[in-house]
């Protein structure tokens, strides 16, 4: 299901943990097969959950807990935009809406091309550098006004 | 550089420069001197846990509670694994202070952590790192090897026969992990659900084993604490409120950022050096401890210091030192809005009051907000928020409570006439003005 | 013991007891709905909230420990105010259609909001809706609105099942309760969720709107399956069986049943229920009157007697039936000159016969299990074989300390935290008791008589014996294989022996309701005079009387047994149920009572003697089959058969008011013969499928939907796949004596190397050999 080198990583995660414990290791785990595969198809949850010992429930729960999982197939670049108060006073929603209609797609939806999907973030604790917007979700850019939304855009590939 | 201002700073003192961050900066800086002292002269556990009571260092994560009483808690004697717990899962809106400490002087926090599991006796330690700044993540762990590489953390540290292993665990969207047995579940590898107290987490902690936590910029504190005497870290501050804190200043000012001031600073100082209100605009609230503290209107917190006595007597919290500033240009309906809808959607789930009373609350806020409030919805809010506090398993249900208490108290006509008229008191374009989005239009 | 108050009242509680356990002591009632006293305490509900002195909020009752002094207020201001919150909150997306919800009348969220819920709701927006999931036969997620999040139904997964199926994903008030993606719920033990849930978000699907609850009577009954005599509730409307709960009982199955008990009632109303008498006319079996039916019986064993001897007479029961029914066969049997008598079909080895010195059981009561620190199980599918049983030592296993070791054919996952799971061929037991046995000499310096020469030590008996050290309670315990492979003596003595040396317990767990009954019946032949239930088909007689029991599917070799019947003179089956096969040898089919329809007596693998009373009247022209083998004795002019009621049967084995039976004992005294494998071929390992163990589940609709019944497949090690030639998912001729069988051929490495594992109890494999014999496999 997944590549050597995931599990190569995920056995990193595990060893952070006392003998025993692997299941600590799932959100790193969950989080390693989705930049593998750019989301988390249920095949996936059940093969960390097995790998990790886990009942497929029990990853299931996991994957379904944490925002940053895709439990759908997104587009190639995923963009979170935090909309939550400190960002919305300094823009945060008007750069949602600047990309609403830019890219001609709501929250949860992607562009018809495959390439963007756009979602609606909370507190990154990143509040002084509003508008903050997370790329595929380990990237963030701060301080997105207008110009910095359209180069962000011509650069993604 | 997002430390943008400071007065008397301890935390923040030299950290100009890329690379900040690095071991040798650190170092240079008189880093790892409190712990390689501690190691060297053998100094009793007993005796660190007391300086840090006596400087009256409190809690930096939100309760504020005195961490020198927290880690007194940990049944030392007991010959079991015991753990250190960073909580740098800072997902609170307004709080951005633990993002830089950890990006521009991971260190600290390191020594922190490995001089708090010396004096609590623990062995194993994890940073848990909100999963929103993966880049800080990575950043830390190659602090954490920078640490290892240098015999400062590990095995027999320094030659001293104390070990203690440090790793960290991402979060990965949840703001509830910041919740501290959310956390602890969180790291044990399940939903971050948190748990029922007591038992508190000194006694049953991670994997069940007694565990301190306490939040990065209380770990961080510690170093500076020893380096320059208790005595010396009450006086930075005031009494009952020892040291200096990181503020985080977002929202409608000129420059939104973090500034580490003594406690006790007046917030008039403090938003001076954050330049002041946006476009010289009117102030017209401030929410001073992160979103779940209640907001204050400007002439209450202008007569405020920043502490953890004159917030609280003002009738708010400090909580995390995010200070929310909002302008005349707020329609504080929709500000309640969006907070509610964010407390709503971050609720785990787990007791009743808050899995059902957040989603209520965003219902009515949210009705009021799109011109469907009813009459006696001020009344139903305010019972609402009555059957929550105090009911829930953690604090977010307080959380996602005392907002709504305290935007319907301080700022009852703006909500009744948006009931009334079905319309903002604050016209759609002076709103629009006031987050200098759109600075062609405006 | 702390001293606190409540409501005003002195308790004395035990310190560390929860506020909720200090009100239930004391009789006083906190609402709850998370709060489940088997369960782990959850505190999300928040219903319990109640005043405690100096305390400025509301506390969990469930959750707060109570401290010395403390002083509780259940219905205070503020208690109700915060119960009657948390009401409101239950309520606001909750459906409010009681009359048509299928909890409704015994929903706990009803009952409390009658007390503690407001007049009109306050919350006017939309409810939530939660879409219905799919999770098998049993339970019905169809109504998920209805949830409350109180999360017992993945507790008890976690906790008493052994495995979370359940989970609660996602999170605030969209979080739901669902299994993982498209999954069924497969615990042997599920049905208890259907319970556990407060409101009616699960429900069962066979008994979903078939009546409302206030329509029904409430009939105890004891489970007829298992060993466990597990408590039963049976609930009546119209003279039919319309559901089966748990009766609580502490000592026993606690509040607990398994499916099997819960839904094989499901057969108790089957279209393939035997209604009528029938008797062979022209070669085919045609429906007469009763009178009719017993004089043809009496008839033809009079002249078969008369033209062959008693010896010509044999007759098989099953374990199943009841004490009575059990003493009344015998003495039928023993009374027309035959010894041929026996309850023990799936029995291969008999040679402890006539060495018991009394009658063989658990070795200890049920409840005490709890007490155990080391547990050694021989030869058992435990959750398959056992379900409650297996609970108890899941339970058992959880303390810190406690050592459960499990010595098996095959590497069935019992979901216990096992010290030492040691899985080998059936052939091998006996060796590696012995091996235990070794060790534990060694280790212990203790000395046995036993030739333990030859016997090798696995690092795993090593383990086991070691924890057979310690001076704790301890106890063996032998399983359905261990009374079914041909080697059952040897093991008893081994056992036996083993647990003089360790100072354990040891004894039998039972396959069925009167494993130990039968033995108090004497329905087992005198030794050296009769032939047991083995014997009676390896040397056919000439009429044969099967009570309860389909040879079929409950015999140890259903094709030698078949064989025998088809040649006999005389087959009369006393049956519940019609069924293909006996069409094919029976003469007579005699429909008689199932447990629900007649009064009797079980005594359970404890020895516990539970009586019941029927609950409803027999179907059709069903009878009890005490009247039935009462009638007969009386056709037969045989002395002692004027009993008036199934007590009188009763009181002649026991005395009056018995709860538990005299005269247990698991003693033999059988030599331990030199130990050594022979192997010739591959040894067959059957487990008897949970849904397929005797005639009532294998008619339960239900309960055959279930992936635990589906079809069976013939289990190898890959190894053992690899020196066949064959290749996993080929289908594969399974050959045993003159019978064969096509199978898909699967590869499990759990499987013993010697050994192919084919499930019996099933059409598929009815025509094969010994469960545990030698067995062929070939490319079909
Ligand atoms: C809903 C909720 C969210 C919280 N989020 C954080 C957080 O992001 N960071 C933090 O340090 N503490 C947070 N806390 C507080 C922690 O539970 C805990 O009190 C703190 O980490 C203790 O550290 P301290 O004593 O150093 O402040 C949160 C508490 C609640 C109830
Ligand atoms: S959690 Fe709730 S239901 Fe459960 S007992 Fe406690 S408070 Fe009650
Ligand atoms: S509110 Fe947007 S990062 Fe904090």
């Amino acid at each position: 299901m997944l590549s050597t080198e995931s599990l190569q990583k995920i056995d990193r995660e595990i060893a952070k943990y006392p003998p025993g414990q692997r299941q600590s290791a799932v959100m790193a785990a969950l989080a390693i097969a989705q930049e593998e595969l750019g989301w988390l198809p249920s095949e996936a949850i059940e093969f960390v959950g097995n790998y990790l010992e886990m009942t497929p429930i029990a990853a299931y729960e996991v994957a379904n807990f944490y925002n940053m999982y895709n439990l759908k197939p997104v587009g190639k670049h995923k963009l979170t935009v935090c909309t939550n108060l400190p960002c919305m006073l300094s823009g945060g929603v008007d750069a949602a809406e600047y990309l609403k209609s830019k890219l001609g797609i709501e929250f949860n939806e992607t562009t018809p091309d495959g390439k963007f999907t756009l979602k609606e973030g909370e507190c990154m604790g990143a509040c002084g550098d509003a508008p903050v917007m997370l790329v595929d979700n380990h990237r963030m850019c701060c301080c997105m006004q207008p110009e910095q939304i359209d180069k962000l855009l011509s650069e993604l590939e | 550089m997002a430390i943008l201002g400071s007065i008397n700073p301890l935390l923040t003192v030299g950290l100009d420069g890329d690379n900040a961050w690095r071991l040798a900066d650190y170092v240079k800086r008189g880093g790892y001197t409190a712990l390689r002292g501690i190691l060297a002269e053998k100094v009793p556990p007993g005796v660190v846990v007391d300086k840090v009571k006596k400087s009256v260092l409190r809690g930096r994560g939100g309760a504020g509670f005195p961490t020198g009483l927290k880690w007194s808690f940990m049944p030392n004697y007991l010959p079991v694994e015991k753990y250190v717990v960073c909580n740098s899962d800072e997902g609170e809106p307004g709080t951005f202070k633990d993002r830089d400490i950890l990006r521009f002087n991971p260190h600290a926090v390191i020594e922190g952590m490995v001089i708090a599991g010396y004096a609590v006796g623990a062995s194993r330690g994890y940073n848990y790192i909100h999963g929103e700044i993966w880049e800080v993540y990575k950043r830390f762990e190659e602090a954490l090897d920078e640490a290892r590489a240098a015999g400062l953390i590990g095995k027999d540290i320094q030659g001293s026969g104390f070990d203690f292993e440090l790793f960290a665990h991402h979060g990965y969207g949840a703001y509830i992990c910041g919740e501290e047995s959310a956390l602890l579940n969180s790291i044990e590898g399940k939903k971050g659900q948190p748990r029922f107290k007591p038992p508190f987490p000194a006694s049953f902690g991670l994997y069940g084993k007694p565990t301190t936590i306490n939040n990065t910029e209380t770990f961080a504190s510690v170093p500076f604490v020893l380096n320059i005497g208790p005595e010396a870290y009450l006086e930075a501050g005031k009494p009952n409120n020892g040291g200096t804190k990181l503020f985080s200043v977002s929202g409608h000012v000129n420059r939104p950022g973090n500034y580490e001031v003594p406690l006790g600073t007046p917030f008039s100082t403090l938003l001076e050096m954050a330049g002041g209100v946006r476009g010289g605009r009117q102030l017209k609230a401030c929410i001073p401890g992160g979103s779940s503290a209640p907001v204050l209107p400007a002439q209450v917190v202008m007569d405020c210091t920043m502490d953890y006595d004159s917030i609280s007597k003002a009738g708010s919290m400090l909580g995390s030192g995010a200070v929310i500033v909002m302008d005349e240009t707020t329609c504080m309906v929709k500000a309640l809005e969006r907070l509610s809808y964010f407390y709503y959607e971050e609720s785990c789930g787990q007791c009743t009051p808050c899995r059902e009373g957040t989603n209520w609350l965003y219902q009515i806020i949210h009705r009021i907000e799109h011109g469907l409030g009813r009459p006696d919805d001020l009344d139903l809010l305010r019972s609402v928020t009555t059957n929550i506090m105090g009911r829930t398993i953690c604090a977010l249900g307080d959380a996602a409570s005392m907002p709504v208490q305290s935007f319907i108290k301080h700022f009852q006509d703006e909500f009744a006439y948006h009931i009334e008229h079905k319309k903002c008191l604050v016209p759609p374009e002076i709103q629009r003005a006031g987050s200098g989005f759109f600075k062609a239009t405006f | 013991m702390l001293d606190i108050e409540i409501d005003g009242k002195q308790v004395q509680v035990p310190a560390g007891s929860t506020i909720m356990e200090a009100a239930q002591a004391s009789g006083t009632y906190i609402p709850h709905f998370c709060y489940h006293k088997k369960l782990s305490i959850a505190a999300n509900c928040r219903m319990c909230m109640v005043q405690v002195e100096k305390a400025p909020k509301p506390l969990p009752a469930c959750a707060t420990p109570v401290t010395n002094g403390m002083k509780v207020f259940t219905h205070s201001e503020l208690a109700i105010k915060a119960q009657k919150g948390v009401m409101e909150f239950l309520l606001i997306n909750h459906p409010l259609d009681c009359p048509i919800c299928d909890q409704g009348g015994e929903c706990q969220l009803q009952d409390l909001s009658v007390g503690y819920g407001g007049g009109s709701s306050r919350y006017g927006e939309a409810k939530r809706v939660v879409f219905q999931k799919h999770v098998g036969p049993l339970i019905s997620m169809q109504e998920m609105s209805r949830c409350i999040h109180c999360t017992r139904c993945v507790r008890f997964g976690q906790e008493i099942a052994g495995v979370m199926e359940l989970g609660m994903a996602g999170r605030n008030m969209h979080s739901e309760i669902q299994t993982f993606v498209g999954r069924t719920i497969d615990s042997e033990l599920s049905g208890n969720m259907i319970d556990l849930c407060p409101v009616g978000a699960l429900t069962s699907k066979p008994f979903r709107y078939s009546a409302r609850s206030w329509e029904l009577s409430r009939r105890k009954s004891v489970s007829p399956h298992d060993s466990f005599g597990t408590n039963l509730t049976v609930q009546v409307k119209n003279n039919r069986v319309m559901r089966v709960l748990p009766r609580e009982n502490e000592e026993i199955n606690e509040c607990w049943i398994s499916d099997k008990d819960r839904f094989s009632y499901e057969a108790l109303n089957s279209s393939n229920r035997l209604l009528k008498p029938m008797v062979r006319v022209d070669g085919a079996l045609r429906e007469v009157e009763w009178n009719v039916a017993l004089d043809y019986v009496a008839h033809g064993l009079r002249d078969i007697v008369k033209n062959h001897g008693g010896d010509s007479i044999a007759a098989l029961a099953s374990p199943r039936s009841t004490l009575e029914e059990l003493f009344l066969l015998q003495k039928l049997v023993r009374g027309s000159g035959s010894d041929n008598i026996d309850f023990r079909p799936r029995r291969r080895d008999y040679s402890s016969d006539g060495k018991l010195a009394g009658i063989p059981w658990l070795g200890m009561r049920i409840a005490d299990i709890r007490n155990l620190e080391s547990v050694l199980v021989v030869g058992s599918f435990l959750r398959k074989d056992h379900p409650l049983f297996s609970q108890r030592l899941r339970q058992l296993a959880k303390v810190p300390g406690n050592k459960i070791s499990l010595l098996s054919v095959a590497g069935d996952d019992p979901l216990i935290n096992l010290h030492q799971h040691v899985s080998v061929a059936p052939g091998e037991l006996p060796l590696s008791i012995a091996a235990v046995l070794k060790a534990f000499v060694q280790i212990s310096g203790l000395t046995t008589s036993v030739d333990l020469s030859d016997v090798e030590v696995s690092e795993g008996c090593r383990a086991i014996a070691e924890s057979f050290l310690g001076s704790g309670p301890k106890a063996i315990f032998l399983g359905n294989v261990s009374e079914q492979v041909s080697c059952a003596g040897q093991l008893h003595a081994l056992a036996q022996e083993l647990a003089r040396l360790s100072d354990a317990s040891f004894g039998f767990i039972g396959e069925a309701s009167n494993s130990v009954g039968g033995y108090l019946a004497k329905a087992v032949p005198d030794r050296g005079k009769g032939h047991n239930a083995y014997e009676m088909f390896a040397q056919p007689r000439k009429a044969y009387i099967l009570m309860g029991i389909e040879p079929e599917f409950d015999c140890i070799d259903p094709q030698m047994a078949v064989g025998a019947l088809k040649k006999a003179e005389l087959v009369v089956a006393l049956s519940t149920f019609k069924s293909n096969e006996a069409d094919m040898y029976a003469d007579v089919l005699l429909p008689v009572a199932p447990f629900t329809e007649t009064s009797g007596t079980y005594v359970s693998a404890e020895g516990r003697v539970q009586s019941v009373s029927g609950v409803c009247h027999p179907a059709g022209e069903c009878r009890p089959g005490w009247k039935v083998l009462r009638v007969l004795g009386n056709l037969l002019d045989l002395p002692g058969f004027d009993y008036e009621s199934s007590e009188q049967v009763k009181n002649e084995l026991l005395p009056e008011g018995s709860v538990f039976l005299e005269g247990l004992s698991n003693d033999v005294a059988l030599d331990i013969v030199p130990l050594s494998v022979s192997r010739q071929g591959l040894e067959r390992i059957a487990d008897v499928p949970i849904y397929f163990a005797d005639a009532l589940v294998r008619n339960a609709e239900s309960l055959q939907k279930t992936r635990d019944a589906s079809a069976p497949v013939a289990r190898l090690n890959p190894a053992t796949l690899k020196d066949l030639g064959l290749a996993a998912n080929d289908p594969v001729r399974i050959i045993q004596g003159e019978g064969s069988v096509v199978l898909n051929a699967v590869a499990d490495d759990t499987v013993p190397r010697s050994s192919v594992r084919v499930a019996a109890a099933h059409a598929s494999t009815a025509a094969l050999g010994e469960m545990f014999g030698t067995i062929s496999v070939e490319r079909a």
